[in-house]
């Protein structure tokens, strides 16, 4: 067929005729404003928070740069087991989304039938509420001497969970536990979606061609659907990951000051104890891994064209 | 941009060419489509067909060479300047309008208020009334397709260009669609341009076929000129099927003799290439349709003076209105034959010996410095 | 045992509807919780069924003060985001220029960022120029988190836009003007409505970026996290249900109307 033929006009291939300057220049002026901003309020902040982070200085007798890279290695000290509790525990939701979300998105894509709509609103409908006020109803639901904690006792689930220091032995709340449970819930639509977005673009027809070819639907499962899941995958547990490795507010509101997390350590030291040096030195940190993290996980898992 | 049929309103292709780095789509190329007529262009995938006719619509700029219509230098308009308006491959008919908005499109551009009746007599000239306010995705491929006829021709431009119209639509609809364009195309009279890689398809339709090949035009003429005297192997090949014969020329003349496969062929000499002259090798064509098939055992029942070739069967199938032979000779190793089943002669099955005769009016000489297969394979393609 | 095997044959599906009760749980308690008369500051606990907090949802101080702060800078800055976004997303797709890995990278920077980096470093920024934290900080900041949701979402419309379209309509005498608005604008339109909800949502849900950069002004998720430290009244359920109840309604509606124009075309 000639769709293939002389591929519709190729913009990029160069022209004896040149278009005019006026043209050449458009796609500059689209995209001057937004990427000014971008240039502005989030690089340029950037590099006044590498300044700031190795300034010293009082915040009575102002601030200078004095290039005092000890600031990094005293925050590390100081804080480390803040850092790897936060990996830590950012990971764990992370790989829980992953359990979690896997089997509903795969629901959606080839099961839902005609419910699919439905069930995606459902899994869309919790972001119409306040993340903030639907992380308080975790508070309701893990309380002390609630239906959860109840039946965890009864079963003797507490036990085990606090003989592993997830919980305390009476109590789900104030606990790692209850923090990954609130980090799971609130970025487990993260993992869906692309989840679901990469699962519904199998063609149901491979499922029968690997049946077809004497695969057992485990074998399917394995060889066949995820596989082509795996953009999914990778994309959904960045967009888990990334954020969960941040956020304070879980750590903040359903876990004590043994669980805090690195986001909390940084938000304190700049809003209330006005230690700019140290803030930023976390948070530069904090980036540093993160980017890492992303960056190899990228490339090991060979889907670099996510953007 | 309105309505203009007036004298010499033809286009006029001076010298065009496209490249894209160093890949050249058009080599230099001149070309004229008389007005009125249904020109078809026909070749392979990446034939710089397409490309042609973009250039035409202004939907490419060339790298060299002017475009005109009509005595009119057009090279330089942008599209929507242009009284030329084109079919797309796969329609491109818009999503977000319903048919009836999606016809009045172009008169709608060019500030046309009242555009009921034109956009009424539109449908009912595609025969589609009753679904004016249908979306695109809610019509079969064949009602898209008149869709996107419609929506062009209401424009009346000067020349209608349709890129495969008809490529996604099953065999059964396709013909059904090639004699409905066909009989548009008489009742408005409008320079068709069609590309296509089917050649029963610009056969049908088309007055005038140029058939494309890397770039260039190997040949140009009516459908039967191109079929029964093909100038290069890539046109004998891709129009139709052609047994090629390679052969050494023993004399010239009305008639020129050729020595091949161990007997003597001979065809009229007006329809051998001009550089053909004796001792030079040349390849030596007829049609499958135009040979008969006759068991050794009758052989002299043959008239004289007919070529003959001398083989035997190695595979038959049967078609229906006729019976298609594969047969091995030393002039060949696959030449084929198709012989009407009028009255079949039971012997002529795998393994028979056979004479091949034909008159040698129907046989036609090549240039023998081609590729013999030529063509072929890009009909292996197209399919 | 049919009912194992049973289990067994539809185990995802169990699985799935398992989480998603477990996704949905919450709004369940936000929504019961919103007719409970507490005890206490707190609404954690179940006392009895009141209708108060519904009768009297602004009845907290700076309570829909907040609300409508929150709707005001979720409004500015979806329209900021979208404008700008769409125009990226428009330039990234349909034309090749230098540096185009580069600006791919400053979009995809900003999404693989843990919020409270860059919330850190803007406040450092605006520390830095004396700015006067308040409305504008929050509304610059929010206009450039949401920045790279609305040109990912919109890229993803306008690539798999057949560019046959255009040309088509450019074929059919509408210049460069009239084809954008009359063909690409309206088909380019549902990926730009996802990245302005999308950025709609974010935006007004943000607490992280909008705590570092507010100062002394709060918007509806600041509340909440403030009265989760001296109280929480039982007016944040009863907005929290509220617009629950609304959003879903109004995917309900949309859904309900396609599936109307759908059957009736059909006729």
């Amino acid at each position: 067929m000639s769709a293939t033929e002389a591929p519709p006009a190729p913009p990029e291939k160069p022209d004896v005729r040149k278009p005019s300057a006026r043209r050449r220049l458009v796609p500059y002026w689209l995209l001057l404003p937004g990427i000014l901003w971008l240039l502005v309020f989030f690089a340029l902040p950037m590099v006044y928070q590498a300044s700031t982070s190795v300034q010293t200085g009082s915040l009575e007798k102002g601030f200078e740069v004095t290039w005092h890279f000890r600031t990094y290695w005293d925050a590390l000290a100081e804080y480390y087991p803040q850092f790897v509790r936060s990996l830590l525990y950012a990971g764990t939701a992370t790989l829980l989304c992953l359990l979690l979300g896997y089997p509903l998105a795969y629901l959606i894509a080839f099961k839902a039938g005609r419910w699919r709509n439905l069930v995606l609103v459902l899994v869309v409908a919790p972001f119409f509420t306040s993340f903030l006020i639907r992380t308080l109803a975790w508070k309701t639901i893990l309380a002390d001497g609630g239906a959860v904690v109840d039946v965890m006792n009864t079963l003797h689930v507490l036990d085990v969970t606090a003989w592993l220091g997830w919980t305390e032995s009476n109590r789900v709340l104030a606990t790692p536990m209850a923090v990954v449970c609130g980090l799971t819930y609130n970025f487990l639509p993260f993992m869906i979606l692309p989840l679901y977005t990469s699962l519904d673009r199998i063609d149901g027809r491979l499922h029968e061609a690997a049946r077809d070819l004497y695969a057992t639907p485990a074998t399917t499962f394995r060889k066949v659907t995820l596989p082509l899941s795996m953009p999914g995958v990778v994309s959904g547990t960045l967009l888990t990951f990334i954020p969960a490795s941040g956020d304070y507010v879980n750590a903040e509101l359903l876990g004590s000051t043994d669980t805090k997390m690195v986001g909390s350590v940084i938000q304190t030291q700049f809003l209330r104890v006005l230690d700019y040096p140290t803030a930023a030195a976390l948070s530069f940190i904090l980036m540093a891994v993160v980017l890492l993290v992303v960056t190899v996980y990228i490339r090991r898992s060979g889907t670099e064209d996510l953007v | 941009m309105t309505q203009q049929q007036t004298e010499g309103g033809d286009v006029r292709l001076t010298g065009i060419s496209k490249t894209y780095g160093s890949f050249t789509a058009v080599h230099p190329l001149d070309l004229t489509v008389p007005q009125g007529s249904f020109f078809a262009l026909l070749g392979a995938s990446g034939c710089g067909k397409t490309t042609t006719l973009r250039i035409i619509a202004g939907l490419e700029d060339t790298t060299t060479g002017t475009v005109s219509l009509g005595g009119r230098d057009i090279t330089d308009l942008p599209p929507y300047k242009r009284p030329v308006n084109t079919v797309f491959q796969s329609y491109a008919l818009f999503p977000h309008l319903d048919v009836s908005e999606n016809i009045a499109f172009g008169l709608r551009r060019r500030g046309i208020r009242s555009v009921g009746k034109q956009v009424g007599e539109m449908l009912d000239l595609v025969q589609l009334g009753d679904f004016a306010r249908r979306k695109p995705h809610q019509l079969s491929g064949g009602q898209q397709q008149r869709v996107a006829v419609a929506r062009a021709l209401i424009n009346h431009p000067q020349v209608l260009l349709l890129d495969e119209p008809l490529g996604a639509l099953d065999l059964k609809l396709r013909r059904q669609m090639q004699l409905e364009l066909k009989r548009i195309q008489t009742e408005v009279g409008i320079t068709f341009v069609h590309v296509t890689h089917d050649q029963e398809e610009a056969m049908t339709m088309a007055d005038t076929v140029a058939v494309m090949n890397g770039g260039r035009v190997e040949q140009l003429g009516a459908p039967a000129e191109l079929y029964e005297n093909p100038r290069t192997t890539f046109v004998a090949n891709f129009l139709g099927t052609s047994n090629l014969i390679e052969g050494r020329i023993v004399s010239t003349g009305t008639d020129v003799v050729v020595a091949a496969g161990g007997g003597k062929l001979r065809l009229p000499g007006g329809r051998c290439p001009s550089s053909a002259e004796s001792g030079g090798k040349v390849l030596v064509g007829v049609r499958p349709e135009k040979i008969s098939l006759t068991h050794t055992d009758d052989a002299a029942a043959i008239p004289d003076g007919r070529n003959r070739v001398a083989g035997r069967i190695t595979d038959s199938s049967f078609i229906g209105v006729s019976t298609q032979y594969v047969v091995e000779s030393p002039a060949g190793t696959a030449l084929q034959v198709y012989e009407q089943n009028i009255e079949r002669d039971g012997r002529l099955v795998p393994g028979a010996e056979v004479v091949l005769h034909w008159n040698p009016e129907h046989t036609f000489g090549l240039d023998a410095a081609q590729h013999i297969h030529a063509g072929a394979e890009a009909l292996e393609e197209a399919a | 045992m049919p009912v194992l095997r049973w289990i067994r044959r539809n185990l995802v599906v169990l699985a799935g509807l398992l989480t998603l009760a477990y996704m949905i749980l919450p709004n369940i308690v936000v929504m019961v919780f919103s007719f409970n008369k507490p005890n206490g500051r707190f609404n954690y606990a179940w006392q009895r069924f009141s209708l108060d907090a519904w009768k009297d949802p602004c009845g907290v101080a700076d309570l829909c003060g907040s609300l409508s702060l929150s709707l005001r800078i979720a409004f500015w800055a979806t329209i900021g985001a979208t404008a700008l976004g769409t125009m990226i997303a428009f330039a990234l797709v349909r034309y090749r220029f230098r540096a185009r890995g580069a600006i791919n990278s400053l979009i995809f920077l900003p999404m693989a960022m843990p919020e409270v980096v860059m919330a850190a470093s803007l406040l450092t920024l605006f520390l830095n120029m004396g700015a006067q934290l308040g409305f504008w900080t929050v509304l610059i900041a929010h206009i450039m988190f949401c920045l790279s949701f609305v040109v990912t979402a919109v890229k993803a419309r306008v690539m798999s836009m057949d560019p046959r379209l255009e040309e088509a309509a450019r074929d059919l005498y509408a210049g460069p003007v009239q084809t954008f608005v009359r063909v690409t604008l309206p088909i380019a339109a549902p990926g730009i409505a996802a990245g302005a909800l999308l950025a709609f949502a974010l935006s007004f849900d943000d607490f992280i970026i909008t705590n570092f950069n507010a100062g002394s002004t709060v918007t509806f998720p600041m509340f909440v996290w403030g009265s989760a430290q001296r109280g929480t009244p039982v007016q944040i359920n009863v907005i929290g249900t509220a617009m629950f109840v609304i959003a879903v309604a109004v995917v309900l509606a949309g859904q309900l109307v396609a599936n109307r124009r759908r059957s009736n075309a059909r006729k």
